[in-house]
């Protein structure tokens, strides 16, 4: 399981890096969603991976750490989520502004060797 | 503590929220109204910045910490918003300057676009979140906040350059809020906190094993916070950004590199710390060398720049590098002067970005770039005064005050004596040089001359552009020199220059606070104890939870 969600993270991280570099801002936008996509599921593998195990502390087995899992990262995936959510919209909108106002959906604002 | 005293710390994150949400359900023509309201909330905020300063420094030696815990959590649990002497002064600086920015806006800019009261305050609350809170995570959310509102208000009034820059601005501070993320999520895995207090305590116990990818969590973080800062190589978007944005706008984002600086600067001091075992200075070499090549690309960037806004957002990297290099070599007595350059440098490039709008707006855009070019190619301004016309006017009353403003800010700026810019520079200086006589008979170490070297040179920089963008400006006597300025817009930049005469004239006085602040700073108990031992109010009748 370690390894598939590893793996996982690194061709997310790596396909949203490469496609960052790109010139084309739309480009740029769904790279921007798959670094959040990875950088999320990190998050979550650092409450540490296990299947089958409730966020809720059982009162008759308080002491044994093993048998929960972390529910704060949980949480802050959540959190990070919601706000990676509304910061991609936010970009939408200023890129959809940014092709009305210059004409080209270059980075730049133009076309190279313009 | 008393109670109600504790509840002060919540009200500058508070208060610019509500204000801020109320003013969306206003029409956004009343923007007389608006701007009054907006001063209003302002004026409070700063009445309670100023009693947490009153109170934080009140207690002698430790200093009064305030915690306020977020839902009655207690601290192990919950989010805490932590007041000590540093977010108090950072606190009230923004309030400050936040005022003289929409006083500035208010004659003219806020009617460049919608809502932009509403943005404002909501940056504002941000910052102060960043500057109050005492949790990675709900950092990160504040950073947000504060983000959202920048990216809104440098697209204010947009215009095609706006649009292009907002465009990088925003792309490279979403990639540097998913480095955030990286960074605290590793930070947590390896220690299982994300209060900082807690975390002060957790580091030097962290095993062997997990030290390196703590410190990769730290270093991963940090550099989060330093692409706000403006450290190279992580500021080639700032002049852009900063020359693009209007000018109230690009006098508010002067504190938000400084947000980056302060968190860099606690985070350093309370996790890595003296006392904080084998990561103990993890970061200060870094930050040396990066705060040198900042200060050396912020130095070529203000000699290489033409235009005075350009200048001035690359006044900012010279800024923020002489503070990563105060902050590089740490120190008690450097980091009072740090202090002290942090205020006056964040007031003189605010206000110089009022200033600079003042100037460019009877010109010519790209009268800059003509006057210099002209310099390099030695043409003679051909169209010299015509003979008819009045030789030796008086200049106008409206041009003596600019150009009294620009000097005040080149001195501040370059720190030339007699203003506080020169008292803060020899301030670092001379920490620097005294870190290492203190010790027994050592010699100062090749770093720090350089560092010092560098200070002075990036300031002799500063001054030649300055000097430079100034002749440009206000010697060569041109038709278009007068432009219309209304007293509401020279007023803010009067209290900002103003405000670092008074650092000047009570240089004394402050440098010993901030000595206390650094003291504190880099002796954090007060700020762990208070922290950890803050207890959730009891509820009525069923006791403490838990």
């Amino acid at each position: 399981m370690e390894l598939i969600l590893a793996i996982g993270i690194g061709v997310l991280a790596g396909s949203g890096v490469w496609l960052i570099l790109r010139p084309r801002s739309f480009q740029v936008i769904i790279g921007l969603s798959l670094v959040s996509y990875a950088v999320n599921l990190f998050i979550f593998s650092m409450g540490r991976l296990g299947t089958g195990l409730p966020p809720v502390i059982d009162p008759n087995n308080p002491m044994d750490v093993s048998a929960y899992t972390d529910p704060l990262p949980q949480a802050l995936v959540l959190t990070a989520i919601v706000i990676g959510f509304a910061m991609t919209a936010l970009f939408l909108v200023v890129l959809i502004v940014s092709r009305g106002m210059t004409g080209t959906d270059h980075v730049d604002g133009r076309e190279p060797g313009q | 503590m008393n109670l109600a005293l504790e509840h002060l710390i919540i009200i500058p994150i508070l208060l610019p929220l509500l204000v801020g949400a109320a003013m969306l359900f206003v029409r956004d023509q009343r923007r007389t109204g608006k701007a009054v309201a907006v001063i209003a909330t302002l004026l409070v905020q700063l009445a309670v910045a100023v009693t947490l300063l009153v109170l934080t420094s009140s207690d002698g030696d430790g200093g009064w910490v305030g915690v306020y815990l977020l839902g009655n959590w207690s601290p192990i649990f919950g989010i805490v918003l932590v007041a000590d002497r540093t977010a108090a002064i950072m606190v009230t600086l923004t309030t400050i300057l936040a005022i003289c920015a929409m006083l500035f806006a208010a004659a003219r800019w806020n009617r460049a676009g919608p809502h932009f009261h509403t943005l404002f305050l909501l940056l504002v609350m941000g910052v102060n979140g960043a500057f109050l809170t005492g949790d990675l995570f709900n950092l990160f959310v504040f950073f947000e906040i504060m983000l959202a509102a920048s990216y809104g208000l440098l697209l204010h009034g947009a215009t095609i350059s706006k649009v292009r820059s907002g465009l990088h601005y925003i792309a490279i501070n979403l990639v540097a809020s998913s480095i955030f993320l990286i960074g605290v999520s590793l930070i947590y895995g390896v220690t299982g906190t994300l209060n900082m207090a807690e975390l002060a305590l957790r580091v030097p116990e962290v095993a062997d094993a997990d030290r390196t990818l703590l410190e990769v969590g730290a270093a991963v973080l940090g550099m989060a916070f330093l692409i706000k800062a403006g450290m190279w190589p992580l500021c080639f978007w700032l002049p852009a950004a900063y020359s693009a944005a209007v000018s109230p706008v690009a006098a508010l984002f002067a504190i938000l590199t400084k947000v980056g600086i302060y968190i860099v600067w606690r985070l350093s001091l309370l996790v890595f710390g003296l006392d904080t075992g084998p990561s103990a200075g993890l970061a200060q070499n870094w930050l040396l060398l990066g705060g040198g090549a900042t200060l050396i690309f912020g130095s070529i960037g203000v000699l290489a720049s033409q235009a005075l806004p350009r200048l001035t957002a690359y006044a900012v990297i010279v800024s923020s590098g002489t503070m990563l290099v105060a902050i590089g070599i740490g120190g008690i007595y450097v980091a009072a002067g740090a202090f002290y350059y942090l205020i006056g440098s964040t007031f003189a490039l605010a206000a110089l970005f009022m200033l600079v709008e003042l100037i460019e707006r009877g010109r010519m855009a790209g009268a800059d770039v003509l006057a210099v070019t002209m310099e390099a190619y030695g043409f003679e301004d051909e169209e010299a005064l015509p003979d008819d016309q009045e030789v030796g006017m008086p200049i106008p009353a409206k041009l003596a005050i600019l150009g009294i403003s620009f000097i005040v800010c080149a001195l501040l700026l370059a720190g030339m004596p007699p203003l506080s810019g020169f008292i803060a520079k020899f301030a670092i200086m001379t920490g620097i040089i005294g870190v290492h006589t203190e010790g027994a008979g050592s010699q100062i170490a090749g770093a720090d001359w350089s560092a010092v070297a560098l200070i002075i040179l990036s300031g002799l920089a500063v001054l030649i552009a300055m000097l430079r963008g100034g002749i440009n400006t206000f010697w060569a006597t041109r038709e278009d020199m007068a432009p219309s300025i209304g007293v509401v817009e020279i007023v803010p930049i009067t209290i900002l220059i103003s405000a670092c005469i008074l650092l000047t004239v009570f240089a004394g006085p402050a440098m010993l606070y901030f000595q206390d602040a650094a003291t504190e700073l880099h002796n954090p108990v007060a700020y762990i104890q208070g922290v950890t031992s803050a207890m959730p109010v009891p509820y009525p009748g069923r006791g403490v939870y838990p």
